[in-house]
């Protein structure tokens, strides 16, 4: 491999860990820091691609939106989304065991999947990226490089970077980690943690449908997105520890590495290398690598 | 619980009777395919055009009406003999229609080949259905995974690649494809000098789009359908390599993916026993009737299905309806020229079509047919012993 | 209560043992198939009810039993349930030997992914090498006998041998569960530091649960071998991990009759919902009714299906309990 192919690799390495990081971040949420197994969190970011397609041309001809405009109101209807299902789904679920959230967010699956069938089809589609993010540019005398994929990544690296902000420098951050840790002890100083779920919990799903609405342009929208998604997240937040933001960039970039490397140096097993990355890295460190916070 | 447990013993009771097989005047058609999952669009498709014969025919075949009995796979092999146990043990079905997925299709003909039941195959192109598997009671009405790669690779090769690299997914489909490719290929005087895979479903291609780069071949050879095939023809062009190195794949890389593929997928060839714009009076009808049932533009897959429904509606003729003359079935199918939409077709010995192989190019939003890449092939039936 | 799910447990299997006289070819291979995911429910309620293990990778144990069937049998002659049977169990549990070894030293949902990780590895060599014979799977060309007296070929024979399986893994984890073995795994469910404190050296007993837990996942493998005749990787896929996960926590964690009431609910409500008969058209879409009838048992019964007798009891008695306690301990002493 000659050093332009090495660099070109690597920033394909970069980008594929920053879009996984995207997708899981959601996970790393709900998951990492409310502790609630989501397995319906590939079905949100299939909801988020379905409504890049599918919104496109109602808002286009409601008030002539893009692109942009047709992510935020699909982040407006994320957000409701998410405060109804953790009203009508979830709520009652913190007290019970993890794995009641399990079986539950398993049936969410199959009603998504099927909700999906019945009102948009069974097609593939794509989705075209705006206007200004379209071009390319040039890496080599062959290869080009899309921008709108430079820009999925500046995306990636804002959310890390807000997400990081909110929960260990403000106010509401320090509230939902305590609430994570105890629940009761924080009722009883005052502070409305059923609202502070719901907020969270509502903030999980957009981000995870935001990132399936920004990354449609490049995965393409197909039944069973969703499914092939969910493991690699788990993965994702649980090879970084869970309940840390910055463990889960670490794993997405890694499992990035891992991933683009893999398959042009070890083809024959590049379908199993993560999971061998992750199986070293829990018996190197049982509980990921970085602790919560 | 105990209520569950009566009523399982109560549905089973009363189903009993049901399932010693009744004589009926209808023939019971089962069918096996996807309703959910990536390929539902697929077994919508089959069915589709399956049921328009059928309707053509004023809902009969030989004379006989028809009765449907539909069994979701989910594509999945592990379920599969679960689920053609129902059509087969508890419907009692005349003849098997199914399915998309190869691995499924493979159960499906095991379980033809031990009961005898007819079975029609109206997509999955495992090579080894009309190979190893092959028997009397068993057709196929689509394609082996061989015959559009094969084609390909002597197409490739006329238009001046001499090194190739192929790309798929790494699962029996894709090897089946890349290696048909390379028989036809190489014997045409080309060389493959790499053979790129990635892990079924992954379509992260970025870092082998990269390796094809620095590998600078002359073309490159695909197999991918459905999402897959999206991404990858996006991916590819904007990965700068459309313009500078040739794509060429099996004819499912652009088909019923051109509206998602868009400007990305424009002027690619590929090879396929179908194409979007034949022309000829038999597919211009079937096109419209179609359209006219269904609001909806037919695709190779409505064309496969509509064509398991003419096999059938040739054989049950032949038999005048009497399904148990197997014999007869078969020799009458594989004696006949079936006029498909895709073209006349007849069937080989291992019960595959003999067919015309397309080369289309992707022109706006439809895969106009440039000529005819390869007339009347066949696939070599490679260890059946029929 | 115990006379009720002793008498319960009794009736199911008698229920079982005289159904082929009533049932139809198509209503016997249907049950054998349940009867073996039961079995298969079993092995994995002994690692997550039992001992609070919830391991995500049965599915390569199962895949495992299967394979070494298939691979092992003879492409001319039947051969031998005697050596197979014990081989692919043999088989199954070495590889739960070796992943229990290393996966025991996480806990919490770093365990669960780990498991997970292990049965990826083993779907990966089923999927990609040639020991795998391929993604589209592999056949069995001869069934095992027994001598001259059981041909599992034939479908009554199988039901019977399946049945005895699962009659006989039943009441032997039922005893085991009894027994002092079964008792350490309860206590280190239930709070594993406080065992660790009174001398016992937890890891031997998760190991030895997880090596039979194994075993008997290799054992519903070879059955399913036999009765399929036919084996291919998506058996090792994780969807089989969860689904077998699904079952055991939809009938109700904690009791062995909840892997069979699971089992068999999971299966009945699959078939109903397919069913043409009683959905037409819209049996295409079966998945949503089988995934709102799951969200509505996770609302309604906390305790799972084996919960629905007592939660009957108390609705009726008017008595105030809360619904969503976690079980304590000792659940296994009643079956």
């Amino acid at each position: 491999m000659d050093l332009t192919t090495f660099l070109i690799q690597c920033l394909n390495a970069l980008q594929y860990g920053l879009l996984l990081f995207l997708v899981a971040s959601g996970l790393t949420l709900i998951f990492g820091i409310m502790g609630v197994i989501n397995l319906a969190h590939g079905s949100f970011y299939m909801i988020g691609a379905y409504m890049a397609y599918a919104l496109a041309p109602i808002v286009s001809s409601t008030f002539g939106g893009g692109f942009f405009a047709v992510l935020g109101v699909g982040l407006v209807l994320a957000v409701l989304l998410g405060y109804v299902l953790e009203w009508a789904f979830f709520s009652f679920l913190y007290q019970r065991e993890h794995l009641q959230q399990v079986l539950m967010t398993y049936g969410l699956i199959l009603v998504f999947e099927e909700l999906r069938s019945l009102l948009v089809g069974d097609d593939v589609h794509g989705v075209s990226p705006p206007e200004i993010l379209a071009g390319t540019f040039p890496l080599s005398d062959l290869m080009t490089y899309p921008v709108y994929r430079l820009f999925i990544s500046a995306v990636c690296l804002l959310l890390a970077l807000g997400m990081y902000l909110v929960f260990s420098r403000t106010r509401l951050g320090m509230m939902i980690r305590a609430g994570s840790t105890n629940r009761e002890m924080v009722q009883s100083l005052g502070i409305d943690i059923k609202f502070l779920y719901r907020v969270v919990f509502a903030a999980g799903v957009a981000v995870a449908v935001f990132a399936g609405m920004i990354a449609a342009p490049v995965s393409s929208v197909y039944p069973g997105m969703g499914s092939s998604v969910l493991i690699i997240c788990f993965v994702v937040v649980v090879i970084g520890g869970i309940g840390s933001i910055r463990g889960a960039l670490l794993a997405a970039l890694l499992i990035g590495v891992v991933d683009t490397f893999g398959k042009v140096l070890l083809p024959q097993a590049s379908g199993v290398l993560v999971y061998v990355l992750m199986a070293l890295i829990l018996l190197w460190r049982p509980n990921g690598l970085f602790k919560a916070g | 619980m105990k209520l569950v447990r009566t009523s399982l013993l109560v549905a089973c009771a009363l189903a009993a009777p049901l399932a010693m097989g009744q004589n009926t005047a209808k023939i019971k058609i089962g069918l096996m395919l996807p309703y959910t999952g990536t390929y539902a669009a697929l077994g919508n498709a089959i069915e589709n055009g399956f049921r328009l014969y059928v309707e053509e025919r004023g809902g009969k075949i030989a004379g006989r009406e028809v009765e449907y009995v539909k069994v979701d796979d989910e594509s999945d092999p592990s379920k599969a003999t679960d689920n053609v146990n129902k059509l087969v043990k508890r419907d009692n079905v005349d003849v098997l229609v199914g399915t998309v997925h190869s691995g499924v299709a493979m159960v499906m003909a095991k379980v033809a080949k031990d009961t005898g039941t007819l079975l029609i195959i109206p997509n999955a192109g495992a090579d080894a259905v009309t190979g190893p598997m092959c028997a009397p009671n068993i057709f196929r009405s689509s394609f082996s995974s061989y015959q559009p790669a094969y084609a390909m690779g002597e197409v490739a090769a006329k238009k001046g690649g001499k090194k190739a690299v192929t790309i798929t997914h790494k699962y029996a489909a894709g090897d089946e494809s890349v290696r048909a490719f390379r028989e036809a290929f190489e014997k045409n005087g080309g060389q493959v000098i790499k053979d790129l895979n990635l892990p079924f479903p992954s379509v992260e291609y970025q870092a082998l789009l990269t390796e094809i780069a620095s590998l600078k071949p002359d073309l490159v050879y695909t197999f991918f359908a459905g999402g897959a095939a999206v991404k990858f023809v996006k991916d590819y062009a904007a990965a700068g390599l459309k313009k500078s190195i040739p794509l060429y794949g099996a004819g499912f890389l652009t088909d019923g993916t051109l509206d998602a593929q868009g400007a990305d997928a424009e002027g690619l060839f590929t090879t396929l026993h179908y194409a979007d714009s034949l022309g000829t009076p038999r597919d211009n009808s079937f096109r419209l009737a179609y359209a006219k049932t269904y609001k909806l533009q037919p695709d190779v897959y409505a064309v496969q299905g509509y064509d398991a429904a003419q096999i059938l509606g040739i054989g049950a003729t032949a038999v005048k309806g009497d399904l148990s003359k197997k014999a007869e079935f078969a020799t009458a199918v594989e004696a006949a020229k079936i006029d498909s939409p895709r073209g006349v077709f007849t069937l080989s010995k291992a019960h595959n079509p003999v067919q015309d192989i397309y080369l289309r190019q992707v022109v706006g939003k439809e895969n106009k047919v440039m000529g005819v890449a390869i007339k009347g092939l066949a696939d070599p039936a490679r260890g059946c012993r029929m | 209560m115990k006379l009720g799910k002793f008498l319960f447990v009794f009736l199911a299997f008698a229920a079982l043992a005289v159904y082929p006289l009533v049932a139809g070819t198509y209503g016997i291979d249907l049950v054998t198939k349940v009867m073996i995911m039961a079995l298969f429910a079993l092995s994995l309620e002994l690692l997550v009810g039992a001992t609070g293990l919830v391991c995500f990778g049965q599915s390569a144990f199962l895949g495992i039993g299967a394979y070494a069937a298939v691979l092992l049998s003879p492409q001319d002659s039947s051969a031998s349930v005697l050596w197979l049977l014990p081989v692919c169990v043999i088989a199954a549990a070495a590889y739960a030997a070796l992943v229990g070894a290393l996966s025991l030293r996480t806990s919490g949902v770093y365990f669960i992914m780990v498991t997970l990780a292990f049965a990826q590895m083993a779907y990966y060599v089923a999927h990609d090498t040639p020991l795998g014979g391929g993604t589209d799977g592999i056949y069995m060309l001869t069934k095992p006998v027994l001598g001259s007296v059981l041909d599992l070929d034939k479908p009554l024979t199988l039901y019977g041998f399946t049945l005895a399986c699962l009659a006989g893994i039943f009441g032997a984890m039922a005893l085991m569960l009894r027994s002092r073995f079964g008792r350490a795994l309860a206590g280190i469910r239930v709070n594993e530091q406080r065992m660790r404190a009174t001398g016992f050296s937890t890891f031997g007993y998760k190991w030895a649960a997880f090596v039979i837990s194994g075993g008997i996942a290799g054992l519903a493998g070879f059955l399913f071998a036999v009765k399929d005749g036919v084996v291919n990787p998506e058996l090792i896929s994780w969807h089989v991990s969860g689904e077998v996960l699904i079952m055991i926590i939809l009938g109700g964690l904690g009791h062995l009759r909840g892997a069979l009431l699971g089992a068999f609910a999971f299966a009945l409500l699959q078939e109903f919902f397919r069913s043409e008969a009683i959905f037409g058209e819209f049996s295409k879409h079966w998945h949503l009714g089988l995934g709102l009838t799951i969200i509505a048992c996770v609302a309604l019964l906390p305790r799972g299906l084996v919960g629905i007798p007592q939660q009957l009891v108390t609705r009726l008695m008017g008595r105030n309990q809360r619904i969503g306690a976690a079980p304590v301990g000792g659940q296994h002493a009643g079956q």
